[in-house]
């Protein structure tokens, strides 16, 4: 049987060595990083579990402070993120075709949206710690209040903060495969990376899918 | 494993997004009518949607192979488990409580 | 000369010049390696070092429960005992065990490939575990962590003094490292077989530990989360688990219970593979049902989460739901059962040899039977009111932890040990150092069966004076095991410097790591990629005497 193990004439371009071929290859990497973000969707599920507990428990702090966020903000946050993922497809889309340009300039978009996001959640918070209502770290809120809007908060900082440090993990990714775009590494035989940064990218998006409107849209009936 | 011949083209993806944008402004404006108890459960349902379509078009999941799908669902099953189980606790608390149990005490 | 893959069974020693262990010399030949082999031995090494260490502690604690006072250690002092033991045994030592050191050296030889699916991400795990564990130490050495191993809040997040933050996310990087090798499991596992190995072609070492990197993925990011939220509470005063802002304890239960669970089979999982594997060769025959241990290992997996709330039926959990987790929790006994009767009837007509491998199968079939009947006692709701927190318990999960899983690691070291050094040791002091722990083991645990159902609590630093004769049983049991692990401790490293060279497939075991890689193998395991053409376990007809 042919040994492919030491034949380097024919290497494909960017095969690892303990794959057989480059179809081998890729399936596997997919593989991997779905098995990634399935972990990471029991993770931010941990979150989540909190919040349907507490928000059954105390539908009534949780309306109080989902009236002290800017549905604007979250609203305008939102476009920006489903703006990026729109971005980002069209990188891998590009990555396909091995047009190196072309993934180039999504990639830098999908980094600027990100950015934007980011910014936007920076004057969030800066806001809500001027106003006293950061759990532990600054804690006044004005006015009487249900005890458990500590509850609403904790959440709304972990939940929101852990999504934010996934962003800043995926913008530190983005400048990583932006370098490598630009030095040509990219073709349409080998273009992985890109793709399964993409499914990291989406990933986040989801999270903020659902976070927008269990934090942001609560109780708007009652004004 | 044939997701790399199946890519969606630039039009499915320009109307995913778009399909987002509707959705995204939808659930902002469902949730200033007053729906009551079904306010959560349309927003919820929104937001699966939009979910499922970033899941099935942007992530290609639609395009990959039923290893894939069995993956992303078998994720998703956990997750609701764990949910399930949780709140059962607590929805259940008062069902059937032995004599002398504290949750009677403090009622 | 290269092993010809076609020559299996040779006898005489394997003559291959460079294998895994002299490719390469130097410590950044092994710091920066991406063979799984080397990555496997690094494992063993830091792994043995935290058994040592939770073993200690392990000593600490018999020596205390020697006299019913509270004499040798005050009781804050003996609460950091026990946490420091779980947390070193649980998240340092039985979690990575088996999958890091066995399943990640035989795997993908197993399945006919070169290497792992990502042999990059093998070592980051391998690097995140140790920074994991300097974290532990750190927190062990500037003080230690009085919370149990399970971190409970609010004491954990409001009210501890003790190290909770660094041992909590020495916890994190540990599960997290868990977490990478799972990964990694799962993708060679469905894309990396070799041509002609097809599921049910896979050794059950392999389905073994396909069940347990499930779990790995599906539980142990939420033990990540629940850490990270009780981690937040404590440092920024942020309120999940709180009683004074509504919060509730139960739900840290709860979320820290849902991978705690599935954990205790990521702790017995890979010892059952190992176990296959060794039954089949030492009985020189088929495993029994080879598609029902095979599936069995699945369903332990999938059954394994749903029922996390027999920990919790004395935590004010609602009974009816805590009906439906004992129910559950009696029906996940059942394809452990099923392994048991299966390998006995692999067993019965076999022809079985008398050698160290075997003597670990058979304390493994007595110690896990115990243990797995004993949890039949715990599943039963009325009767856990009475033993739940008592010493019935500990003595229940060392059987299967420490009787399963460790009896499995040190039998599946002794067995691939020929493999992975190409060293042989003496079989008489392998024989001998199982004897002893056997023996040791039951004196340490079974006495623990009796105190726990007679009243003693666990996590107690003092006692009634009545309970004193058994505690001091075992205590002394300890003390024979500590020699039964000391002894191998010795020789085996004694072997790898002066030990006899060992052939290529010294038990004539059937599987591709004995018959077509070498004794040690080569950095890329097979000269050409192997063809698969039988069935696992093909013995042969046994001959008649």
């Amino acid at each position: 049987m042919a040994d492919h193990a030491h034949d380097h004439e024919h290497h494909p371009y960017g095969l690892a060595h303990q794959f057989e071929d480059t179809a081998q290859q890729k399936e596997s990497v997919l593989l991997g990083m779905w098995s990634f973000l399935i972990t990471e969707v029991l993770f931010f599920g941990g979150y989540f579990a909190t919040y349907l507990v507490y928000r059954t428990q105390y539908p009534i702090a949780f309306t109080e402070g989902s009236y002290q966020l800017d549905v604007k903000l979250g609203a305008f946050n939102t476009v920006v993120l489903i703006l990026s993922s729109l971005t980002m497809a069209m990188a891998v889309h590009e990555s396909h075709k091995g047009n190196k340009n072309g993934i180039l300039r999504y990639l830098i978009a999908t980094f600027i949206l990100g950015g934007v996001f980011l910014c936007v959640k920076y004057v969030e918070y800066s806001a809500k710690f001027e106003h006293g209502l950061v759990p532990g770290l600054a804690w006044h809120p004005h006015g009487e209040h249900s005890p458990q809007l500590a509850l609403f908060f904790s959440l709304y900082f972990g939940m929101t903060g852990m999504h934010a440090l996934h962003m800043i993990i995926g913008a530190g990714l983005l400048i990583w495969l932006m370098v490598k775009t630009a030095r040509g590494t990219y073709t349409a035989e080998y273009n992985a990376p890109v793709e399964v940064f993409g499914l990291y990218w989406h990933f986040v998006d989801i999270v903020w899918i659902f976070l927008f409107p269990l934090l942001y849209l609560l109780g708007k009936t009652h004004g | 494993m044939a997701e790399h011949h199946n890519s969606p083209t630039v039009g499915i993806y320009l109307s995913v997004f778009a399909t987002l944008m509707v959705l995204t402004a939808l659930t902002v404006w469902v949730a200033f009518v007053d729906m009551g108890a079904y306010n959560d459960l349309i927003a919820m349902v929104i937001a699966c949607t939009k979910a499922t379509v970033v899941i099935v078009f942007f992530m290609h999941v639609k395009y990959s192979s039923r290893l894939l799908w069995l993956f992303v669902a078998a994720g998703f099953l956990f997750l609701l488990i764990m949910f399930a189980f949780i709140m059962a606790d607590y929805a259940s608390r008062g069902w059937m409580e032995a004599p002398g149990s504290y949750f009677l005490s403090i009622q | 000369m290269a092993i010809a893959e076609h020559d299996v069974n040779a006898s005489g020693y394997a003559a291959s010049e460079t294998n895994y262990l002299n490719n390469g010399y130097g410590l950044k030949s092994w710091l920066l390696t991406k063979d799984h082999k080397r990555i496997a031995v690094l494992y063993m090494i830091s792994i043995s070092i935290f058994f040592a260490l939770g073993g200690v502690f392990a000593g600490l604690i018999r020596l205390e429960l020697l006299t019913p006072q509270g004499d040798f250690a005050h009781s804050d002092t003996y609460n950091k005992l026990f946490t420091m033991h779980g947390v070193i045994m649980v998240f340092f030592f039985l979690v990575p065990s088996i999958p890091a050191t066995l399943g990640n050296f035989l795997l993908p030889i197993m399945v006919g490939a070169k290497d792992l699916a990502f042999p990059r991400i093998n070592l980051l795990s391998w690097y995140v575990y140790v920074a994991g564990g300097i974290l532990g130490s750190v927190a062990i050495l500037s003080g230690g962590v009085d919370t149990g191993w399970t971190f409970y809040t609010p004491y954990s997040s409001t009210y501890s003094n003790s190290n909770v933050l660094l041992a909590g996310f020495g916890a994190f990087l540990a599960g997290f490292s868990s977490i990478l090798t799972g990964l990694n499991f799962i993708v060679t596992i469905h894309t990396m077989r070799a041509p002609g190995m097809t599921w049910f072609r896979l050794p059950l070492f392999i389905w073994a530990h396909y069940a347990t990197s499930l779990i790995m993925i599906l539980g142990t990011p939420v033990i990540a989360i629940t850490l990270v939220l009780m981690m937040l509470e404590r440092a920024f005063g942020f309120g999940f688990f709180d009683p004074r802002l509504g919060g509730d304890p139960v739900l840290f239960q709860h979320l820290f219970g849902f991978y705690s669970h599935p954990a205790v089979y990521i702790m017995i999982l890979p010892s059952m593979g190992v176990m296959s594997e060794m039954i089949a060769c030492i009985s020189r025959k088929r495993i029994f049902g080879y598609e029902f241990v095979a599936f069995s290992s699945v369903a332990i997996a999938i059954l394994g989460f749903l029922v996390w709330g027999h920990h919790m039926f004395l935590s004010s959990q609602s009974t009816y739901v805590g009906m439906v987790f004992s129910v559950i929790t009696f029906l996940v006994a059942v394809p452990s059962a099923i392994k048991i009767f299966n390998w006995a009837a692999t067993m019965y007509k076999g022809s079985i040899v008398h050698n160290t491998p075997m003597f670990y199968v058979m304390s493994y079939f007595g110690l896990f039977l115990i243990g797995g009947l004993t949890g039949l006692f715990l599943s039963n709701m009325g009767l856990d009111i009475h033993l739940h927190d008592t010493y019935f318990v500990v003595a229940h999960f060392h059987y299967i932890m420490v009787g399963g899983q460790v009896v499995g690691y040190m039998g599946g070291m002794h067995f691939w040990w020929p493999k992975i050094t190409g060293k042989t040791y003496p079989d008489i002091l392998g024989k001998v150092s199982a004897v002893l722990i056997f023996l040791g083991f039951n004196l340490t645990f079974f006495p623990q069966f009796v105190l726990g159902y007679m009243g003693m609590p666990r996590r107690y630093h003092s006692y009634p004076d009545e309970f004193q004769v058994l505690n001091v049983a075992s205590t002394f049991g300890a003390s024979v095991l500590a020699i039964g692990y000391l002894m191998p401790a010795i020789y085996l490293t004694w072997s790898i410097f002066k030990g006899p060279k060992a052939s290529q497939n010294p038990w004539g075991a059937k599987g591709l790591e004995w018959e077509v890689a070498a004794s040690p193998p080569t950095t890329f395991n097979f000269e050409s990629t192997p063809v698969v053409t039988e069935e696992a376990y093909q013995y042969g007809p046994i001959e008649e005497h």
